[in-house]
């Protein structure tokens, strides 16, 4: 095929150079979100709910404001009124109004000259709490009688006779999973469960902003998308959106729970009310109790297969809470679980359901770990039973280009088959297993996205490159994006350097998520350096007095082409960029688009794990990803996306998990008792890139980001279950959970 | 807050005597500043020990016991070959403390007085048969390290009462020590539980053995049927199990956030079981 033998002579696509961000960030230079400092500036600290739910009958903070060194206190009243959807929910969580709706939920704030200042000065703001009913489960929040989270929270997708905390349904699927059941030679029904994760980013929030009785403002702080922090701001403290320049810092770590806003509007109507610059940063026991974990679930799945492999139908319930506001991802988590089979009969349906926990935020590939924990766990069970070998059954139904997919659509080149294949001739499948160990097989699916971009890139004098994109680099992304702008231009990587640029700079860019980044700003810079390419050709043409059509780029320069082949010697980029003054001005490329062309991606993930069968402790012993990545720009940072995303599964399916006392607190709101892997729990975990490439990206690229922590719960959950020959169908998989499993099998 | 470096344990019981606070010593610090940064404990007069000459000595009597100073941290301990030789388990369980940052600090006797049901370096002591060395305003006086808990974050220490100093006894012939903890994951954690088993041999028999046991009430608890029931044997699957029995009958265990009571009583007779065996084969060694 044309677009595969394009998308291979590569000179730097495909190398592995060191990042442009490596030395700042081990040697300290690498500004975060906590690292800046301004004349004048004030500390802030939000005071929090310690109730799950009640109403907030009065706030009294005049013994707070007369405290030394206070400057600022705001509560609801200092933020817009008569906002409405998705902004209201923001405001509503940043900032309680009538109701606290979860343990930590945020009801004033301070802004002092010390942080100490700030601290004491925080116990001296009184709030008198009215207690109210709450509900934490998401089982627990759709019984008849649960307490209600909100009236009138549900839109019209939700059924009549619901429970109100219910909020939105998703139904899709298509035949009639009734009638492949009856076709099928064994049916299995189970449910399954998963608790809240924490997306664990080791910096926390953090924010310097400073807001002008002039309604003018600046805003430093760490996300993942500072055009829609800027956006928001600018609505919920009811400025022009224009007025605020937002720069992202460097990001320790976002896995999606820095697409959010929690606390930058915060310390901007701090700083309105004080006129001086205010620093917020967030403890972690509050980045657990107010930033979003992922949802937790509660699902039932129904598979049919015949005695061949062959799955006659499939359905699925997904109950998704999401905290005290509905976006629970649970259509995703209805459309990803069955999305890698070709299914006559299908129907999923997914529920969003609230309750009195923290509004849940994006967590890589929102929603879709835990469906294919569920619809995955099912499948190697009918494989158990039916004695069929887990690769050969999921290639037996694997979805293929053209295969009407579960949710609608049909696929476009997809790479399932091909990482299933690769998985079953990996040395880790045919390996041999250690006495009581188990193997787990998993597939896993995710969208990707691509969203409004906008890239610059600018010439310099000297014939090296300035590249500006608007998407924080949450993953090595400026690595590929001079990779990317180098192999179009024909220079060298370290000729490029790439920049994340703020609010003022460029066009609105979405945020750095659905795994789009070298997709989206990667073919924006590829674009953004043809669009250059063209304009140091014009400049070579002019001189030569011959068409610009006639001037060929190759290797960084300039060549006489066609007709006039030969006639001037080549004309390199340095040559070309320090005359530009005299030649008709700087040379700057862009290119701003939304692209419709982000290649879903497809995992197979293998896992091997051993249970000690006295105290229920898991150890996985052997790890292999299998991923399509479509193309990988920079094969190192493709490969950690593989690792961290099995390394996150890994704790998510073992020990993650949000504990919630009877009175609704949150009891672990801290790195020991919420327990993410440490580097000695993990295995060396293997990783294969299977490249089969988009036809939507000049390179053929592939999200790559979110992919590679869907199969993991599942897979780990069938190597546990393989191992201690008992199903486990509850997350995590903590030891005392294995030795009552166990237990109750014996 | 007061910030004290006395001279001598005298001085320091002295500072604490007439101290009207809240009052703590300073030793690593790992649990002191660890409070004081999360509002937990903010003390009104802060005492650090580690100003006091002698207090990073390890010192090996002639009769073979061995005196370990109030400063000495987790990464002394475990370089000290000739103490690492007797008292393996005393040492592998400080070790097991935090990270190696927090080994630079901890110490045996911050971990004791701190109070913890969970505290890891304690059952390995009170398995050793080790003593505390008190100084006070009446006095100084020697304590079994198994009397110094009294409940979670309490201790018998009076006012103004500190610890110099913690104390082995000699570890003779054929003796062997083991510390085993269960955390559900593999560093960085607070013990589920714990268990420390200290024994003598001769020849395959065992005659003297102690075992103790944390995390499973709300002190570390030494038991004494636990060590009985290996004395006379040669640990053989009966003992074993007489073992592990007496383990699961001392459990006095709460559930919580960390495990269940289920959980900690079966998993204590499993570990008491596993250090057993371990100390067992060190002993012959
Ligand atoms: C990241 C981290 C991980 C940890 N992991 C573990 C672990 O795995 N296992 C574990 O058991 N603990 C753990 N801890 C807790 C702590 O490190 C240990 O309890 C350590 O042994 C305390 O020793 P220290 O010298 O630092 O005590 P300090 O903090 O100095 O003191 C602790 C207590 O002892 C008192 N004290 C100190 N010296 C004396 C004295 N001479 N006389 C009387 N009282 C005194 C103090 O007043 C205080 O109440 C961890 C702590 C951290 C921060």
């Amino acid at each position: 095929m044309a677009f595969d033998e394009e998308t291979n002579g590569f000179k730097v696509v495909g190398t592995r150079p060191d990042r442009p961000d490596g030395i700042d960030k081990v040697t300290g230079r690498a500004r975060f979100g906590a690292d800046v400092t301004a004349p004048g500036m004030l500390h802030a600290v939000i005071i929090r709910s310690p109730h799950a739910h009640a109403r907030i009958v009065k706030i009294n903070s005049s013994k707070a404001e007369a405290a030394p060194g206070v400057k600022a206190v705001v509560t609801r009243a200092d933020f817009a009124e008569g906002l409405e959807g998705e902004n209201w929910n923001i405001l509503e969580n940043l900032m309680a109004g009538e109701y606290a709706l979860y343990d930590g939920h945020a009801v004033a704030a301070i802004a002092a000259t010390s942080s100490l200042a700030a601290r004491d000065a925080a116990r001296l703001v009184e709030v008198e709490y009215e207690m109210l009913p709450h509900v934490t489960d998401v089982d627990d929040a759709m019984q008849e009688g649960a307490p209600v989270i909100r009236a009138g929270a549900a839109d019209g997708s939700v059924p009549a006779g619901m429970h109100p905390n219910v909020v939105r349904c998703h139904d899709s699927g298509h035949g009639d999973p009734e009638e492949g059941f009856a076709e099928a030679d064994l049916v299995i029904e189970e449910r399954f469960t998963t608790e809240a994760t924490h997306q664990g980013y080791i910096e926390p929030h953090a924010c310097l902003g400073t807001l002008g009785p002039d309604g003018r403002g600046e805003l430093w702080c760490c996300t993942q998308g500072h055009w829609n922090v800027q956006k928001v701001c600018a609505a919920l403290l009811d400025i022009e959106t224009s007025k605020l320049r937002v720069t992202a810092s460097e990001i320790g770590g976002g896995f999606g729970g820095k697409t959010a806003v929690f606390i930058e509007p915060v310390a901007l109507a701090l700083s309105r009310k004080a006129n001086r610059p205010v620093k917020l940063v967030m403890p972690r026991a509050d980045v657990f109790r107010a930033t979003g974990p992922t949802a937790s679930t509660s699902m039932d799945v129904k598979i049919g297969m015949k005695k061949d492999g062959t799955i006659t139908g499939a359905s699925g319930v997904f109950r998704c809470q999401g905290g005290a506001f509905p976006g629970a991802p649970m259509e995703f988590t209805a459309m990803c679980g069955f999305a890698p089979y070709a299914l006559k009969h299908v129907r999923q349906i997914g529920y969003d359901v609230m309750t009195n926990r923290p509004k849940q935020a994006a967590y890589r590939a929102p929603g879709s770990p835990m469906a294919a924990f569920a619809v995955e766990s099912v499948i190697d069970e009918l494989c158990n039973r039916l004695g069929l070998d887990p690769i050969d059954v999921r290639l037996k139904n694997a979805s293929r280009e053209g295969t009407k997919a579960n949710f609608g659509p049909s696929w476009d080149r997809i790479g399932l088959v091909e990482t299933l294949e690769a998985a079953k001739e990996h040395p880790h499948f045919s390996a041999p297993l250690a006495e009581g160990a188990g193997r787990g097989i998993s597939c896993g699916f995710w969208f990707n996205h691509a969203g409004e971009t906008a890239v610059q890139l600018a010439l310099s004098e000297d014939g090296t490159v300035q590249l500006s994109v608007g998407t924080p680099d949450i993953g090595g992304s400026r690595a590929s994006m001079c990779m990317m702008a180098a192999e179009e231009l024909g220079i060298p990587y370290e000729d490029v350097r790439t920049t994340v640029a703020d609010t003022a700079t460029l066009g609105y860019n979405e945020i750095s998520h659905g795994s789009r980044v070298t997709y989206a700003s990667g073919l924006a810079t590829i674009e953004a350096a043809r669009d250059t390419v063209k304009k140091l050709c014009k400049r070579a043409a002019d001189k030569w007095g011959i068409d610009a059509e006639a001037v060929e780029w190759r290797e960084g320069c300039a060549i006489p082409s066609g007709p006039n082949a030969g006639d001037f010697d080549p004309m390199p980029i340095k040559e070309i960029a320090g005359r530009m003054g005299q030649t008709g001005g700087p040379i700057v490329g862009h290119f701003e688009a939304t692209p419709e062309g982000a290649g879903v991606s497809f995992a197979t993930h293998i896992v091997d794990a051993e249970v000690d069968r006295e105290t229920g402790a898991t150890t996985v012993t052997r790890y292999t990803v299998v991923q399509d990545a479509g193309k990988a720009i920079h094969p190192s940072y493709v490969e950690g996306q593989y690792q961290g995303g099995a390394a996150q599964g890994i704790g998510w399916a073992l020990n993650e998990e949000y504990i919630y006392d009877e009175d609704g607190r949150l009891q672990n709101a801290g790195f020991l008792d919420y327990r993410i892997p440490v580097a000695s729990d993990l295995p060396m975990i293997d990783t294969v890139i299977v490249e089969v490439p988009n036809p939507g990206h000049p390179y053929g690229v592939r999200g790559v980001g979110e992919t590679s922590i869907c199969p993991p719960l599942a897979a780990i959950a069938n190597a546990v279950s393989n191992a201690a020959g008992v199903r486990m169908q509850d997350l995590p998989m903590r030891p005392s959970r294995i030795l009552e499993a166990l237990k109750a099998r014996s | 807050m007061r910030y004290h470096t006395p001279s001598s344990f005298e001085d320091a019981s002295a500072i604490a005597a007439a101290a009207t606070g809240v009052t703590r010593f300073l030793a690593g610090g790992t649990d002191v500043l660890v409070q004081l940064r999360s509002d937990l404990v903010t003390p009104d007069d802060l005492i650090d020990i580690k100003h006091i000459a002698g207090v990073k000595d390890i010192a090996r009597h002639s009769d073979g016991s061995w005196r370990i100073g109030a400063a000495v941290s987790g990464a002394e301990l475990a370089e000290h070959e000739a103490l690492i030789a007797e008292w393996p388990g005393v040492v592998e369980a400080l070790e097991l403390i935090g990270s190696t940052q927090i080994q630079a600090r901890c110490t045996l006797v911050g971990n004791l007085c701190n109070g913890s049901p969970a505290a890891d370096s304690v059952p390995a002591m009170i398995a050793a048969g080790a003593t505390a060395s008190v100084v006070g305003p009446e006095g100084t006086r020697e304590l079994p390290v198994e009397d110094v808990p009294t409940g979670p974050g309490m201790t018998s220490l009076g006012p103004g009462e500190v610890v110099s100093a913690v104390n082995l006894p000699p570890r003779g012939e054929c003796g062997g020590d083991a510390y085993l903890r269960f955390i559900p994951r593999t560093e960085m954690d607070i013990a589920v539980v714990g268990a420390g088993v200290s024994l003598s041999r001769e020849g395959d028999t065992i005659i003297a053995a102690r075992v103790a046991l944390g995390a499973v009430a709300p002190t570390v608890v030494l038991v004494e049927e636990a060590g009985a029931a290996l004395v006379g044997s040669t640990l053989d699957d009966t003992a074993l199990a007489a073992l592990a029995g007496a383990a699961e009958a001392a459990c006095r265990p709460i559930s919580d956030k960390r495990g269940t009571v289920e959980f900690r009583t079966q998993v204590a007779g499993v570990l008491a079981r596993r250090a057993a065996k371990i100390a067992y084969d060190r002993a012959g060694a």
